[in-house]
């Protein structure tokens, strides 16, 4: 265990020189992230882009650019969650007969501590949320969200979020109690030092951000569709996005309760949690899983919007059933809330309890079958083009169904009896998060990109990251079913037992495989980026894959409004639509469109926040109380700023318009 | 033998047998209760694969048949509905969980960990003369304790029990959650510090099988197991023997010694154990002189102790040996704790039995207000407890 030590002085709270861990392989980390950062940063200044950037990304209130941010955000932490999950691999493959490995248990707890909380809070989290972000407002026709500098503000407050946690990475220790940081192990007395504060801090900083932006998205949903587009014509990506943050607004408050009750226990001597003096452990881990398992939802419905759309769109075809689809998303969400205690049957709920539990938990797979059988027949009958992201969707479901066919075998109280907390759960819930998330994200990728840059993806690197991921998947996680079913459990970090070392070796090697995929994917990025020019990557129609939905009735990129004119809409699909009907995209008669004006506020707030939680971490007191106040006297300030908005002339749209026109003229 | 022939001509069984080869032992139990448990499992994975095969099936068979080189099939853009499909793919998964609920329910009820063991194995049920045994399990950190309270003896990481006898285990933990779980014999149930959980298991065939921590618990998680070890009764006595002449004794000071953190412990045993201490463990009174939590509770459900409690206060000391590093929190104060104030007449009969313990006597006496005004109508208390209320006559407080 590393040495550390509460001793505070005033100044520095208890951060001092002990505080960096000397091991070695931190270290060659820091060392290799350190060079890379500052060849960014001379870069940056080399190119004199700092002034480029602080304008027109980073204090940006365009919902595109901080849709595209929270998923450079997501890709980024998606390289430093897999940096783990590769070590996880190696230490436990080579942990064996007598072996230690290559990690102590103080760095391989906070490995896969640190994976957990990357993967769920800093690469799914931001990711759907800019995947949500960019779309929505395109799909429902609008020019921006209900509330584009509370849009900034929340990105910067993931971001400060995923910097608090990286700083654990290199000054101190993130947490060592697993990903959900159960108490008594994640109190004071069993995790004294910073690990857990860290935890705390930047949870709470991020979830403050989370909360924000599914408020937000939930107001532009339901405030700012176009004229015509009632609720039951919203494409079904919109509908999974509004249940998604109605979860989210509904849940995280919960998180961030939980997470001030186990704050006050570690700081200031309460006992909600503690063994002593009337604490109930148990009564977070009810409460961590009320946020919990909603969560699981907020990750996995997006992506079932996302299958839905590129499903019709690549079939050439309405989307079947799209009332069940939406009922069925309905249920899920209001289903999600009676499930919880399903991840802590062996806690001794009881029978009719855990029976209970157990049916509305299987339950939820009726609306989500209905949904698997809604995009099968929506391929029944249709033209089936066997592009990038219809691929991704057919991995999607052949791969999903196994995750789902486990995770209702885990609802079986005595069946999870035996198989909790092994390495069959550990493969299940990623093989629906990968099976279904991920790789409903990387369908996304693949899918909007044109929109986004008015430019496809490679197909050549996309295919080759497609089949190294999937088979990769298959590889890594069918012998973690195989290990739980032998009765491993996870978080191990050394075995005795020599015949389990061959099915982590195959798991070894599908991550081997994974990371061959990702590699292919950046390659794929850079491939595409420098051949954008080209004829077959360049998309001047705005409407490359033949799609259904409003955002292909913009250009690609869209320009900053959006749309010149509100689009109404006359039914589902409603692109579709007026491509049939053959409307004309109208090129004049114009007025000046009312925009929001970009803010640094966003970035300022997010910074003293992300101060504070560091200040809180290492109990530098007097700068948790500047930070805060500098928090309140900002925000203050910023209600005093009436220079928020500006009217994109005339002549200025017309030009956009015009260059749009020769485009379209040229592409045909 | 009557298990394989329950599960002869499974396709199941060609995808088990390579697995079991490879100790699969979830799927090739010892103990009747994983058994059955497996039994569910497998039952419920081939009930769903009977929805899931098809859809996979389909899944390909649509994506190839309509691939768009394929001109000859049928395209039609605008069919997005139909009322038969809609009912058969809601339905078809209903029936499925229909059909799961129901098994689930009454799987549920009769391999609750709570619930005594009605069958050694299928077609032999547990006479009604049999007591289980009892074994009281304690997860320290990271080692497992084992006590038998019948034989008086003690175990650090190994444990025996005879096979076919059921056997009765309670759960408490010193520091943080855990789990405890044999693969071979039963499922997993937590052990929770201040808490107390139940498990029934027994085994059905001779051997040594691990037994393992399944819920991570800290620095050393990983070299938390144990042997477990079933063999006939005479094995069983034998290895009582072998502990009792071991000798050790396992008392309060000597628990507190051991229950300090420490890592791959080899196994131990003790000729002799307190009585009471699994009682005091849960009560997470093992330390001289702090208060029983089910005294404490009592004292509470009697309303409270008013001012003594605050004077009776001394440092809590707990679990201070086996924390990681403790400390008050930086705002707070030292955690303290209520002395005992019982004699020891009063710990002796606390800890006779621990039924009693858990069954604490209510106090029905109904709270004392003298300044409140007695509620009126429906709620009017009947003179029986209206000792305590205002007399209307004299307008003051009656005396007691």
């Amino acid at each position: 265990m590393a040495t550390f030590s509460n001793e505070t002085t005033f100044l520095l709270g208890r951060l001092n020189w002990d505080a960096i861990p000397k091991e070695p392989i931190v270290l060659g980390t820091f060392v290799v992230v350190a060079m890379g950062g500052v060849a960014l940063l001379a870069a940056l200044t080399r190119y004199r882009l700092w002034g480029w950037l602080w304008r027109e990304w980073f204090t940006s209130v365009d919902h595109k650019k901080i849709g595209i941010m929270y998923i450079i955000l997501a890709l980024v932490m998606f390289l430093r969650g897999f940096a783990d999950a590769i070590m996880m691999r190696l230490q436990q493959v080579w942990a064996f007969g007598g072996s230690e490995g290559y990690l102590n248990s103080h760095h391989y707890d906070q490995i896969f501590t640190a994976h957990g909380v990357i993967m769920i809070f800093f690469v799914a989290m931001p990711f759907v949320t800019g995947l949500m972000n960019y779309i929505v407002p395109l799909q429902i026709g609008a020019r921006d969200v209900s509330f584009p500098f509370l849009n900034n503000f929340s990105f910067w407050m993931t971001v400060g979020g995923a910097i608090i946690t990286m700083a654990s990475l290199f000054v101190g220790e993130f947490a060592q109690t697993g990903w959900l940081a159960f108490p008594p192990l994640s109190g004071i007395g069993y995790s004294p030092w910073v690990g857990v504060d860290y935890y705390i801090w930047g949870l709470q900083v991020a979830g403050v951000g989370t909360t924000l932006s599914g408020i937000n998205l939930l107001v532009t949903i339901l405030k700012m569709r176009a004229p015509g587009m009632t609720m039951m014509r919203m494409p079904v990506f919109t509908w999974t996005a509004f249940c998604t943050n109605i979860l989210i607004v509904a849940s995280f408050p919960v998180l961030t309760m939980t997470l001030i009750l186990l704050t006050l226990d570690r700081y200031v001597g309460t006992n909600f949690f503690t063994n002593d003096l009337g604490g109930n452990p148990m009564m977070y881990i009810n409460l961590i899983w009320i946020w919990g398992h909603p969560e699981v939802y907020i990750l996995i419905l997006p992506l079932f919007g996302v299958f839905s759309e590129i499903t019709a769109t690549f079939s050439g075809k309405r989307l079947f059933g799209y009332s069940s689809m939406v009922y069925a998303t309905v249920c899920i969400t209001v289903l999600s809330y009676l499930v919880w205690l399903h991840h802590f049957f062996t806690m001794g709920s009881g029978a009719s309890v855990n029976s209970f539990f157990g049916i509305t938990t299987m339950i939820i797979s009726i609306p989500t079958g209905a949904k698997l059988f809604n995009w099968l027949f929506t391929i029944y009958r249709g033209r089936v083009r066997f592009e990038l992201p219809m691929m991704w969707t057919l991995a999607f479901m052949l791969t999903f169904v196994i995750g789902g066919m486990t995770g209702v075998l885990l609802a079986v109280p005595p069946a999870d009896f035996v198989l909790h907390n092994s390495l069959f759960l550990v493969a299940h819930f990623h093989n629906v998060i990968i099976g279904g998330v991920l790789f409903g994200c990387f369908a996304a990728v693949n899918y909007w990109w044109p929109k986004a840059f008015g430019f496809k993806l490679d197909v050549f690197w996309g295919k080759v990251s497609f089949w190294f991921w999937v088979i990769g998947f298959w590889f890594a996680f069918m012998p973690l079913y195989i290990l739980g079913l032998m009765g491993v459990t996870r978080r191990l970090r050394v075995f005795d037992d020599p015949d389990l070392r061959i099915w982590f070796a195959i798991a070894a090697l599908g991550a081997v495989l994974i990371a061959v995929g990702i590699l292919a994917m950046f390659v794929q990025f850079g491939v595409s980026i420098m051949r954008r020019n080209r004829p077959g990557y360049r998309d001047p129609t705005g409407d490359p894959w033949d799609g259904r939905t409003l955002e292909w009735a913009t250009s690609s990129p869209p320009p900053a409004y959006n749309f010149a004119f509100n689009p109404i809409s006359h039914g589902l699909d409603t692109w579709w639509e007026m491509k049939q009907q053959g409307a004309t995209r109208p090129t004049s008669g114009f007025m000046p469109i009312h925009m929001p004006k970009s803010t640094g506020t966003g970035v300022i707030l997010a910074a003293l926040a992300t101060v504070c939680g560091l200040a809180m971490v290492w109990y530098i007191w007097w700068l948790a109380g500047l930070s805060f106040l500098g928090i309140i006297a900002v925000s203050i300030a910023h209600t005093f700023n009436y220079d928020r908005d500006y009217y994109i002339p005339v002549p200025e749209i017309e030009a956009t318009e015009d260059a749009r026109t020769r485009q379209l003229a040229q592409g045909v | 033998m009557t298990q394989k022939r329950k599960f002869a001509g499974l396709p199941w069984l060609a995808l088990a047998f390579p697995l079991a080869a490879c100790k699969a032992e979830v799927l090739a139990p010892a103990g009747d209760v994983a058994a059955r448990q497996r039994d569910l499992l497998v039952t419920s994975t081939l009930l769903m694969l009977l929805i899931i095969v098809p859809v996979m099936i389909l899944t390909v068979i649509f994506a190839l048949r309509y691939r768009a080189r394929n001109r000859r099939a049928d395209y039609q853009p605008d069919w997005d509905h139909s009322t038969k499909l809609e009912f058969v793919i809601w339905a078809a998964p209903l029936l499925i969980i229909i059909t799961l609920g129901a098994l689930t329910w009454v799987g549920t009820h009769l391999l609750d960990p709570y619930r005594p063991l009605d069958r050694i194995t299928s077609g032999q049920p547990v006479a009604s003369d049999t007591r289980p045994l009892q074994v009281q399990v304690v997860a320290m950190d990271w080692k497992w304790l084992f006590i038998y309270p019948e034989q008086g003896i003690a175990s650090i990481n190994e444990m025996a029990v005879p096979v076919d006898r059921p056997v009765e285990f309670t759960l408490t933990s010193t520091s943080v959650m855990n789990a405890f779980y044999i693969p071979a014999m039963a499922g997993m149930i937590y052990a929770m510090p201040g808490m107390e959980t139940k498990l029934n298991g027994v085994f059905n065939r001779p051997g040594e099988y691990k037994g393992i921590a399944s819920h991570y618990s800290g620095q050393g998680f990983s070299g938390m197991h144990f042997k477990a070890l079933a063999s006939d009764e005479a094995g069983f006595d034998a290895w009582v023997a072998r502990a009792r002449a071991g000798g050790g004794t396992l008392d309060r000071p000597r628990y507190l010694e051991l229950e300090a953190p420490s890592e791959n412990v080899p196994p131990m045993s003790f000729a002799d154990v307190d009585p009471q201490l699994f009682q005091r463990v849960v009560n997470m009174c093992v330390e001289p002189g702090k208060i029983c939590m089910a005294e404490m509770m009592a004292l509470d459900a009697q309303g409270g102790t008013g001012l003594a409690g605050t004077m009776n206060v001394q440092r809590l000391t707990y679990d201070k040996d086996q924390r990681r590093g403790t400390r008050a929190p930086v705002l707070g104060w030292e955690p303290f704790q209520i002395a005992s104030f019982c004699t020891p007449e009063d710990s002796a009969r606390m800890f006779g039995k621990s039924p009693e313990l858990t069954r604490t006597t209510v106090n029905m006496t109904p709270l004392r207000g003298h300044a409140l005004t007695p509620p009126k109508g429906l709620f009017t208390p009947s003179q029986d407890n209206a000792v305590t209320l205002l007399d209307p006559t004299r307008g003051q407080a009656q005396k007691f």
